[in-house]
């Protein structure tokens, strides 16, 4: 008691803020529940999924359950032979490709100007940026497919990754300017006296060091594309992405097909994210490492 | 070889005025310091004449050539920055070559030249490391060699010791007047040391404010500076000043002390270096307030008329704080400021 009272008085005479963890027992055990319940969050409903799509189909469907999966590829391989699957995986891929092509496209040059150049409204346009997700995808539905039935882009893979190049890009912008901001000007100013022109030093310095944390914001664009459901599912008919044929089928499928499935959607998402986290966070200008 | 003219450029960033039409002449291989207080425009003219940044107003000419207009990259420059800029994500090696590669000059040529000037830096042994394997002192050794390789007109240099200790920067300072020397290269180097630009300048550029106060030689500014603001900032401890009133034709009354001065104005200031100063008697009358023996001489502070005045004394001077002692400013040494505009008399 008399320990923690005089770490407050000390924490009363210096501004700096405390640890969670420092501040006594009851501080603690919040700290260690809310861990706790995050984690439970995140990796029970990880974790049943991949239990189930790793039994046997029986194994699903049947009582009492076990907590180590028998590494049963039955379900998997049921699910991969589901007539429309490999179309729907091709599908989301072609669409998240384009996805990411399109995202950075316009995103990087808008982080770079972003970063290195004063223009009248850029704070707003930051914060613009960022309201678009703002916008409930569900109200914009029914005029974009009516808009793509017009325009003959529906059900195709360019106007699925139209609408999935919208939700992107303000992630694609931010990490971008995130990146391009880690550069000093300096190396590029360097560059200019070296007898480099704009493009030439942009190619030559800022590019590869950037390199890295591109590839991360082009896969986060791919994940973006690859796990959205509902403008797959209102905007295409025929040629469904994985997620939207896995919606429309659900009702239909057996239960070991559904968690197939679901892994088959998880799994890449997370190796994906797990593989990018750090230029993830320094999006957030959280500091990285 | 070139000459650098800067002819009435200007500056502003929206309201506020970084440079009142500067004029400046630098002559071929002249080794030229911009010397000033943080913020008085030193840093925008050097950027000014590397083409990073855009006169608002004015012509720089750089070898007959007019290239205000003109990008970095066609004015002849190399130009050393005050974080080094070393790419980190080349060798120092390719840092030394990346400006001979931009002129696609033959390979022999490049290699030859990366090895002579990296010799010239004492950094051969580092051309395989990259930026974050090298210390500040190899980095801006690097980044001198990298301009040097360019064999440019001109080289600029935004306080490029800044970022040192004060020991790597005295070596490095010594180092860099023996290299810049031998490459025969007009230089403008941009600092806010005073003692920097002193033991590296053929000529020194003071500026204050946006605005160009002297140009001379070192100790030509030091002697005789052009206004108040260049006596107070070169010189450590800084000039002495005391306001002076006028008792006569070319009579001054400064604390007490009638003294020979200008026959023109009206109220001026009495200035003298601590060093000017010794003990004798008819001087100020000052009574001691501190005393710091620093080895080779004593600093003194003492209060003449009410002011602080510090002097430079011999060490063997027996004088302790409540001293009174007499100080006798030499009187070649005695410099007369306007104490409206500031400007010399």
């Amino acid at each position: 008691m008399r320990r923690s009272g005089a770490r407050r008085a000390a924490g009363a005479r210096n501004d700096a803020p405390r640890a969670v963890v420092g501040s006594g027992p009851a501080g603690r055990f919040l700290f260690g529940a809310s861990v706790v319940l995050l984690c439970v969050w995140v990796l029970v409903p990880i974790y049943l999924l991949l239990v189930n799509a790793l039994s046997s189909p029986q194994e699903v469907t049947g009582f009492p359950k076990r907590f180590v999966p028998s590494f049963d590829f039955g379900s998997i391989r049921f699910f991969a032979s589901f007539a429309g699957v490999a179309q729907a995986l091709w599908n989301s891929i072609a669409v998240a490709a384009l996805t990411m092509v399109m995202s950075l496209g316009l995103g990087a040059p808008a982080g770079y100007a972003l970063s290195r150049f004063e223009f009248p409204g850029k704070e707003w346009f930051r914060m613009i940026v960022v309201m678009t997700r703002a916008f409930p995808l569900p109200l914009l539905a029914l005029p974009l497919a009516i808009f793509f039935i017009r325009t003959g882009l529906d059900d195709t893979a360019l106007g699925l990754a139209v609408v999935h190049t919208v939700l992107a890009i303000p992630f694609a912008t931010l990490i971008t300017f995130s990146l391009f901001s880690g550069v000093p000007l300096e190396l590029e100013e360097a560059a200019w006296t070296l007898g480099c022109t704009r493009w030439q030093a942009f190619r030559k310095v800022v590019l590869p060091l950037v390199l890295p944390g591109i590839a991360a914001s082009a896969v986060f664009a791919f994940i973006v594309s690859w796990n959205e459901v509902f403008a797959a599912a209102v905007l295409t008919v025929q040629n469904r992405t994985l997620p939207a044929f896995l919606v429309q089928s659900l009702n239909v499928s057996p239960l070991h097909l559904k968690f197939a499935g679901g892994a088959a959607l998880v799994v890449p998402a997370l190796v994906f994210i797990f593989a990018v986290r750090r230029y993830l966070f320094a999006m957030w200008g959280i500091a990285s490492r | 070889m070139a000459e650098i003219v800067i002819k009435g450029v200007a500056k502003s960033f929206g309201a506020f005025q970084a440079l009142h039409s500067i004029d400046l002449a630098v002559a071929d291989r002249e080794f030229m310091v911009l010397l000033g207080p943080s913020g008085c425009g030193k840093t925008t003219l050097l950027r000014i004449v590397a083409g990073l940044e855009t006169p608002s107003a004015g012509e720089v000419w750089i070898g007959g050539r007019r290239v205000d207009r003109l990008p970095p990259r066609e004015r002849g420059i190399a130009m050393v920055f005050q974080n080094y800029a070393v790419f980190p994500h080349l060798t120092v090696f390719e840092n030394i070559a990346f400006g001979l590669r931009m002129q696609r000059l033959p390979r022999e040529t490049i290699r030859e030249r990366v090895r002579r000037t990296a010799a010239l830096m004492h950094i051969e042994q580092l051309l395989d490391r990259y930026s974050g394997q090298l210390s500040g002192g190899q980095r801006q050794r690097v980044a001198v060699a990298r301009a040097l390789a360019m064999e440019p007109d001109v080289i600029l240099m935004d306080e490029p010791l800044s970022n040192l200790d004060a020991l790597l920067r005295l070596e490095m300072r010594a180092e860099l007047k023996g290299v810049l020397e031998a490459s025969e290269t007009t230089t403008v180097y941009v600092t806010h040391d005073q003692v920097e630009a002193m033991s590296l300048a053929d000529r020194i550029a003071v500026m204050n404010e946006g605005r160009i106060v002297q140009v001379s030689t070192p100790v030509d500014i030091y002697r005789n500076p052009a206004a108040r603001f260049v006596g107070s900032f070169i010189g450590n401890p800084p000039m002495n000043f005391i306001t002076a009133s006028r008792a006569g034709p070319g009579e001054w009354d400064v604390a007490g002390l009638r003294l020979t001065g200008p026959e023109a104005g009206e109220r001026l200031e009495f200035a003298v270096r601590p060093e000017d100063l010794e003990v004798g008697p008819g001087g100020f009358q000052a009574a001691v307030r501190v005393v710091e023996p620093l080895g080779p001489h004593t600093l003194v502070t003492a209060e003449v008329g009410g002011r602080l005045f510090r002097a430079v004394l011999d060490s063997d001077l027996a004088v302790g704080p409540g001293d009174e002692l007499s100080l006798l400013p030499k009187a070649d040494r005695v410099r007369w400021f306007d104490a409206e505009t500031g400007e010399a008399v």
